[in-house]
């Protein structure tokens, strides 16, 4: 069958069940409530002064019932200096445990050596944000049987909240923790910051453990993850690589291009209409999105405009635009470097949000319902202002659904800034190869070659206009990149579904297919 | 103006898109001797498929002392770009050699002679001690541009952030530039990453009347257009002074006075250039 915006969605598929397809941004939540019955928690209990810490990771494991179908989640605060996804894994393939599904907020290139476990059937199903690297590979490839399940970060809530993830095992790392299992990830010798990924898995996991490299003395502050909510307890050498945590990705670009698509995305917002007192703004990190900050910031300190909350992955540079006092607030469901965390210690107005208040559909406010401005980026992007930001060019997967289309489904000016052309390939088609947020979500493209607003918007391409903003229809400029890169061969894909794009609401957005010959 | 290396498609591609009022498509000092084929080959073939929008192009050949400077010639000149500019331009006779060149060219490949023009590139003492007989020479020179790096070489002189050694060659080009009505293009800032050094010198550039100023990185455009583009007041100014004027001269006065200051000729004319920089049709205000 096809899903509102023309994919075809099977009505079942083996190892998932029975799925609902697209019917719209927010066409189910028009109802107020969730039809799905939502799982209770867990209701545990601990003996006065019963000890939690354990000797090391396989021990703490060996006591949490670990079993043949269980179902293992993490966080990935520390981005691609993990270190504990991989020891969690190698020591339940240790054990000979099968059939795991592994439910992390998203995986990277730090996971490539959990390869050999999609392999040998030690994992054979995989819900997550965002998949890369080898793994990314492997899955466009087909090693698993049961496809890929990529939710968005509010989306991942409300999956727990349904019990279609019901995790048995959650492994927490932390960079600071007591022996109770009160852990934060805002300092430490890998302090990483937020801990907002990981509160719904230490509210819902039938176990928890939390690991640290940094055990403190009683209690640890500030209390992000809670101790009524913690299992057992386990002091590591090291929980990964904090050269890698820190990603760095909060260095303004000097890429000119990324620099010029960013000034013009600076304009669009400026001149959009919603560029006044009190606007809550949410850009991404690196590359032309946090360049859009940079602009922001300026004209913000021009015009005098004060802003009232920033959103989101947060680096140091939304950090400086809080202590100037451009903004009253940041919420901040994750934090990209060390100047952030410290914040998060020291400013009571940069507060730690979890992924449900960030952007889970399902309840009475997440914050990117109450956001004005967001800045997004893009894999591809085609004419009906549909965004891939899951698979490449090749059609292997290789980007992170992450808060892409919640924060587009929430905000009041979508803005998506990418290239119009990377290399030879382009990035605006007739078409993207995977759907992950919906053309109806997003108001403008900025490319360096021309901005698009879309048709639903003519109040804002008016405005635009009246602002001396060149706007072109964004059929004229995907002709035109194609004149520039020609037209690509089309990937050959096989029938079998080797990913499922799930929307934030839990319909079907999309289905990633097997790409044949990949090499 | 945006320098562009003549050997590297990717920033030839994207030349057209950064607001650049003109585009320097290089075949000179930025292409190592042995790429000089690859870059005239992949100038001639972006100049016939890539839409570089609203930018003027002008591409910089070799010197004709130089193996490839006829060679450039014959592959560029046919395309008609919006310009050629002519590095180390010293002296009338290298005009003439040039041009004749160029129209031989043009002659085979039945164009007019009227439509390409020349910057002529002074980056030498002599090109300066000529440089007023550069200028005047053929209506096809339109600009004089300076090159500051050749010609603080040519002086055995160090590079300095004030531009002692080259601000009298500066005004000299000016000077040539403006008794002839012709644009003078400023030399380049080298430090990409010093934007206060180079708005410095930029306004110092537009107060001795230089009309424009060289870039080797996108990100320099901005801060130059800023300088050079007149404010809101000015603009203001300049349209209050034109519009007075055309009332007072309807009336048969000449000179008038403005919030006290004397209004003549010379004021309105610098107000006419104003309006134009800022894109205002002054003639029907």
């Amino acid at each position: 069958m096809k899903n509102v915006i023309g994919r075809n969605i099977p009505e079942y598929i083996n190892g998932i069940g029975k799925v609902e397809p697209f019917l719209g941004a927010w066409e189910k939540l028009k109802k107020g409530w969730m039809d799905e019955i939502t799982v209770p928690p867990p209701n545990k209990a601990k003996l006065p002064h019963q000890c939690k810490s354990c000797m090391d990771l396989r021990m703490a494991i060996e006591k949490t019932n670990p079993h043949d179908g269980m179902t293992v989640s993490f966080h990935h605060h520390l981005r691609s200096g993990d270190n504990i996804l991989v020891m969690t894994i190698d020591i339940l393939a240790q054990m000979g445990i099968k059939n795991i599904t592994l439910a992390s907020s998203s995986l990277n290139n730090s996971h490539d050596s959990i390869l050999k476990y999609l392999k040998d059937g030690t994992i054979t199903k995989i819900w997550t944000s965002g998949l890369r690297g080898e793994l990314g590979k492997a899955v466009s490839e087909g090693v698993l049987d049961v496809p890929v399940t990529i939710h968005s970060h509010g989306g991942r809530v409300r999956a727990i909240h349904t019990g279609k993830i019901q995790i048995d095992l959650a492994v927490i790392a932390a960079s600071a923790a007591d022996e109770e299992g009160n852990a934060t990830g805002a300092h430490g010798k890998s302090a990483f910051g937020s801990m907002g990924y990981a509160r719904i898995d230490s509210r819902y996991a039938k176990q928890v453990i939390i690991v640290t490299d940094n055990m403190v003395e009683y209690p640890c502050t500030p209390t992000s993850i809670q101790q009524h909510y913690v299992d057992y307890v386990v002091k590591v050498d090291s929980i990964g690589d904090a050269s890698k945590i820190a990603s760095g990705t909060t260095r303004i670009t000097k890429s000119p291009m990324d620099l010029r698509i960013a000034k013009l995305a600076a304009d669009v917002i400026e001149n959009s209409g919603m560029f006044t007192e009190g606007f809550s703004f949410q850009v991404g990190a690196g590359g032309a999105s946090l360049a859009v900050a940079k602009f922001i910031r300026e004209k913000m300190k021009k015009n005098g405009v004060k802003g009232s909350f920033l959103l989101g992955g947060v680096t140091s540079y939304g950090v400086d635009m809080l202590n100037e006092g451009l903004f009253r607030a940041i919420f901040d469901v994750q934090s990209f470097d060390a100047a952030v965390s410290s914040s998060i210690l020291k400013n009571r107005n940069n507060i730690e949000i979890s992924s449900g208040y960030y952007a889970n559909p399902y309840n009475c406010g997440c914050m990117t319902n109450k956001l004005d401005i967001v800045v997004l980026g893009a894999l591809e992007i085609d004419i009906d202002f549909n965004v891939n930001v899951i698979t490449g060019a090749d059609g292997i997967i290789r980007g992170a659904s992450g808060g892409h289309s919640d924060t587009a489904s929430g905000a009041n000016l979508t803005v998506v800034v990418c290239p119009s052309f990377r290399g030879r390939i382009p990035i605006i088609k007739k078409r993207v190869h995977t759907i992950v947020t919906p053309g109806e979500t997003v108001d403008v493209l900025v490319t360096e070659r021309g901005i698009c607003v879309n048709p639903k918007k003519p109040e804002l391409e008016e405005s635009l206009i009246k602002a001396g903003l060149k706007i072109k229809k964004i059929e004229d400029l995907q002709k035109e990149v194609e004149g520039i890169t020609g037209v690509e061969k089309p990937i050959e894909f096989t029938d079998k579904i080797v990913g499922i794009v799930e929307y934030r609401d839990g319909t079907i957005i999309d289905v990633i297919k097997q790409v044949k010959n990949a090499n | 103006m945006l320098y562009i290396p003549g050997n590297n498609p990717a920033m030839l591609q994207h030349g057209g898109i950064y607001g650049a009022d003109s585009l320097l498509l290089d075949l000179e000092d930025a292409v190592a001797l042995n790429q000089k084929d690859a870059a005239r080959i992949l100038v001639r073939n972006m100049l016939q498929t890539i839409d570089f929008y609203n930018s003027e192009v002008c591409v910089r050949i070799n010197h004709l002392d130089t193996p490839f400077g006829r060679e450039d010639l014959e592959e560029i000149v046919p395309l008609q770009p919006d310009a050629i500019r002519y590095p180390k331009t010293e002296s009338v006779e290298d005009l003439k050699k040039l041009l004749a060149i160029i129209e031989d060219i043009e002659n085979k490949h039945n164009l007019p002679h009227d439509k390409m023009t020349i910057h002529a590139m002074i980056e030498t003492a002599m090109g300066v001690q000529n440089v007023f007989d550069i200028a005047s020479f053929s209506n096809r020179v339109d600009a004089l541009t300076i090159g500051g790096q050749d010609l603080m070489a040519d002086m055995n002189i160090k590079n300095t952030k004030e531009g002692t050694g080259i601000d009298l060659a500066r005004k000299m080009i000016v000077m040539a530039a403006k008794a002839n009505g012709i644009d003078a293009i400023d030399t380049v800032f080298v430090d990409v990453n010093d934007e206060e050094g180079l708005k410095k010198e930029t306004e110092y550039a537009k107060n001795i009347g230089f009309s424009g100023k060289a870039v080797i990185n996108p990100r320099q455009i901005d801060i130059i257009h800023e300088v050079f583009t007149p404010t809101n007041e000015e603009v203001r100014k300049a349209y209050r002074i034109v519009k007075e004027f055309k009332r007072n001269k309807e009336a048969g006065i000449g000179v008038f006075a403005i919030e006290g200051k004397m209004i003549d000729a010379p004021v309105v004319a610098r107000a006419e250039y104003v309006l134009e920089l800022a894109g205002i049709d002054y003639k029907n205000i």
